[in-house]
């Protein structure tokens, strides 16, 4: 490793180097290691037990019927299907609404440097303290700001969280992460070059077409790279949930995060909750491979 | 048919006035380059007549018909860019077959006619590449290509080969000119590149902040400069100026006095100076000449360049001005060595106090058939002279 760098003829220099950076270098993987193995070794090893914390004298080796338990509960696959939906939509809105505005900023208008700041700010709020906003003041059905408005207009008030329990969670996501999308796009927009527009320009293209054809291919990469992190992020949503619904009415709006939370700590099912959690490692791996395509296939432009 | 006029064109930016006034015609079929020190304008121009930068005042006419207010891709034009501006998702097919795609031509037609114009640019092979996996050169004739396709009324180049290494931008301008006289469309092209501006043109402008300095083909600007700025920026190595004052005036021309004791007479018409007054003598690197027998000038030589072929000198003379000579590639000078300098009255050029050129008293015989806008020019220039 070390020796790719050092480009020197005398070989006894060379491997000198490479005793030398080992030990510095040992640590820190070790650490990493141990920080990923164990555990993920002792997941999968509370997984396979009969593990009870109201009951924790009684563990004994379960095979695998804690995944066949788990398995057959329609309460995962509801919880799966949920979380799909959510990092789908929210993938859409925030990408889809991303990709508007930073062609918007990317424009020349008066004030421009203060929407751009406006708008990015959301990203700065806590995901708690952003779902409390939302909850209290906003989706509220007695205090809430959409309520007086729709009361005001005479349509009456929506119960947002128990009316549209996973919209109102999307639309809470997406607030929160529409901020790092368009940062993103604006960033990979602004290097765009401006004779492939104007070039673009001569052959007649308007600016729907030059959206189209130019730009969006442009973007193709930062959107790909976007999609990836952001997925990694959605996978694991829990505080927003947490906050605002508890997953609920009944199962409406757990994903699988929530539903892993609680099987360990409302059933205090070790076990159980372990099978899930190496399930959704097993999701997002999934996940992770499609994307990976689909990312690989647009950075190979 | 297709004739571009500028009537009295202007652009102001916020903070600037960056075109100051631009009177120009182009006919059906020329070849005009845009010459001029960096931040002229050239480019500003360039894209004027292109549509991408608004008109500030003044008329644009292509073909006679006002285009100040017409969209780019309604006026007729192609453009190739000096970065070339590809798209980098397409093909070079789809690259050049684009503009076909938005006019809803449908594809197979379009791609018949991208393979036309690949046939005529030898880049037939390269139709199904990305522009990532083509060289510069190759991207250069795609970007040449895709002007090509949409048949237009007149070219655009903005300095197209200015990012091409010498011996590829020789072999591209030889191309270039082949093109225009197989397709005989009117082009405008800026560039840097004296070379490109002397070989190509067929009319060159010259510009400088904002406005023109002159208009004409390329052997009239070279031995009727209008003015010290357009003597000085055709020609390289530049044209020498000597700082003369005015000894005599005749018709047969006007005799100046150089530094140290002797005179040339220079045929210029007479009646634009008298004699007394201080006025510039140039002469290009390439008429001066090291003769031992009658020297007006003999110097000091400071720095010898020898590039084979030919030979630099560059001398200073009596008064502390440095010449450069252009000589053959077997002058033996050496540095510090002094050198008889012998000049030619009739290679000279006579610039008065305001750096206006005296017309010289018989044209270039190469330049003839361009006297009568000679003779206008003289006219318009004569008031200036009696304030
Ligand atoms: N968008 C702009 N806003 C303000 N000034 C500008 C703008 N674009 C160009 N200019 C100015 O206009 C002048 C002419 O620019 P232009 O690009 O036409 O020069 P050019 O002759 O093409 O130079 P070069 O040979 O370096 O390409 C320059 O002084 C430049 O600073
Ligand atoms: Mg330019």
């Amino acid at each position: 490793m070390s020796s790719t760098l050092a480009v020197q003829p005398n070989q006894r220099t060379s491997s000198k180097r490479q005793v030398s950076t080992l030990p510095l270098v040992g640590p820190s993987v070790v650490v990493l290691l141990i920080w990923m193995i164990v555990p993920l070794v002792m997941t999968l090893w509370f997984s396979l037990q009969h593990l009870n914390l109201l009951n924790p004298d009684n563990n004994s080796f379960a095979g695998l019927s804690n995944y066949i338990a788990l398995l057959s509960t329609p309460a995962l696959w509801i919880s799966i299907f949920n979380t799909l939906v959510l990092v789908g939509s929210v993938l859409v809105i925030t990408i889809g609404l991303g990709t508007l505005l930073a062609v918007l900023f990317n424009e020349e208008f008066w004030g421009r440097s203060i929407a751009r700041l406006l708008a990015i700010a959301p990203f700065f709020v806590m995901p708690t303290v952003s779902a409390l906003i939302w909850k209290n003041m906003l989706m509220h059905p007695v205090n809430g700001l959409f309520a007086y408005i729709t009361r005001s207009l005479g349509f009456g008030a929506i119960d947002w969280f128990a009316q549209y329990p996973m919209l109102s969670v999307i639309l809470i996501v997406s607030w929160e992460w529409l901020p790092f999308a368009l940062l993103i796009l604006l960033t990979a927009i602004q290097s765009q070059d401006d004779e492939q527009v104007e070039a673009a320009r001569m052959d007649g293209a308007k600016s729907l077409a030059i959206f189209r054809f130019i730009t969006l291919p442009h973007l193709g990469r930062a959107i790909a790279v976007l999609a990836m992190i952001e997925t990694i992020f959605f996978l694991t949503i829990f505080a927003e949930i947490f906050v605002t619904t508890s997953g609920g009415p009944g199962l409406a709006t757990t994903n699988l995060a929530y539903f892993i939370y609680l099987r360990a700590l409302f059933e205090f099912d070790v076990g159980g909750a372990s099978a899930a959690g190496l399930l959704a490692v097993i999701l997002a791996n999934i996940v992770a491979i499609f994307l990976m395509r689909i990312v690989a296939r647009n950075l190979d432009v | 048919m297709s004739t571009v006029t500028l009537r009295d064109i202007h652009k102001t930016y916020v903070d600037a006035e960056v075109i100051i006034g631009v009177d120009l015609d182009i006919n059906d079929g020329e070849f005009v380059v845009f010459v001029g020190p960096s931040g002229c304008g050239k480019s500003t121009l360039l894209r004027m007549i292109a549509g991408l930068e608004e008109i500030t005042s003044g008329d644009l006419l292509i073909d006679g018909e006002r285009m100040n207010d017409v969209p780019p891709d309604k006026r007729g034009l192609a453009m190739v860019f000096q970065t070339y501006a590809l798209y980098p998702h397409m093909t070079v097919a789809e690259n050049m077959a684009f503009s076909l795609r938005l006019a809803g031509m449908p594809k197979a037609k379009r791609y018949e006619r991208a393979k036309e114009v690949a046939r005529i640019l030898q880049l037939e092979p390269l139709l199904d590449r990305k522009p990532r996996a083509l060289s510069g050169g190759q991207r250069q004739r795609v970007a040449i290509g895709r002007a090509l396709v949409r048949n237009p009324k007149v070219f655009l180049f903005d300095e197209p080969l200015s990012n091409l290494d010498a011996a590829l931008r020789v072999q591209m301008r030889i191309e270039l000119a082949s093109l225009h006289d197989s397709l005989q469309s009117t082009m405008i092209y800026v560039t840097h590149d004296q070379v490109e501006a002397m070989t190509l043109a067929d009319k060159i402008v010259v510009l400088q902040g904002g406005v023109i300095e002159q208009v004409g083909s390329p052997l009239e600007l070279y031995h009727h400069p209008r003015n010290l700025f357009v003597a000085g920026f055709i020609g390289s190595p530049k044209m020498n100026f000597l700082p003369v004052t005015v000894t005599a005036v005749n018709d047969f021309g006007t005799t100046v006095s150089l530094p140290g004791e002797a005179s040339v007479t220079i045929p210029v018409k007479p009646g634009y100076v008298s004699i007394g007054d201080r006025a510039t003598l140039g002469i290009r690197p390439e008429h001066l000449q090291i003769e031992p027998n009658h020297a007006e000038l003999t110097g000091e030589v400071l720095v010898v360049e020898r590039l084979g072929g030919e030979t630099f000198l560059y001398v200073k003379i009596m008064g502390g001005d440095t010449l450069t000579i252009q000589t053959n590639g077997d002058n033996t000078s050496l540095v510090h060595d002094r050198v008889p300098i012998a000049i030619h009255g009739d290679l000279c050029h006579l610039f008065d106090q305001q750096g206006e050129a005296i017309p010289k008293a018989r044209r270039h015989h190469l330049t003839l058939n361009e006297s009568q806008e000679q003779e206008a020019h003289e006219q318009s220039y004569q008031p200036k002279l009696n304030y």
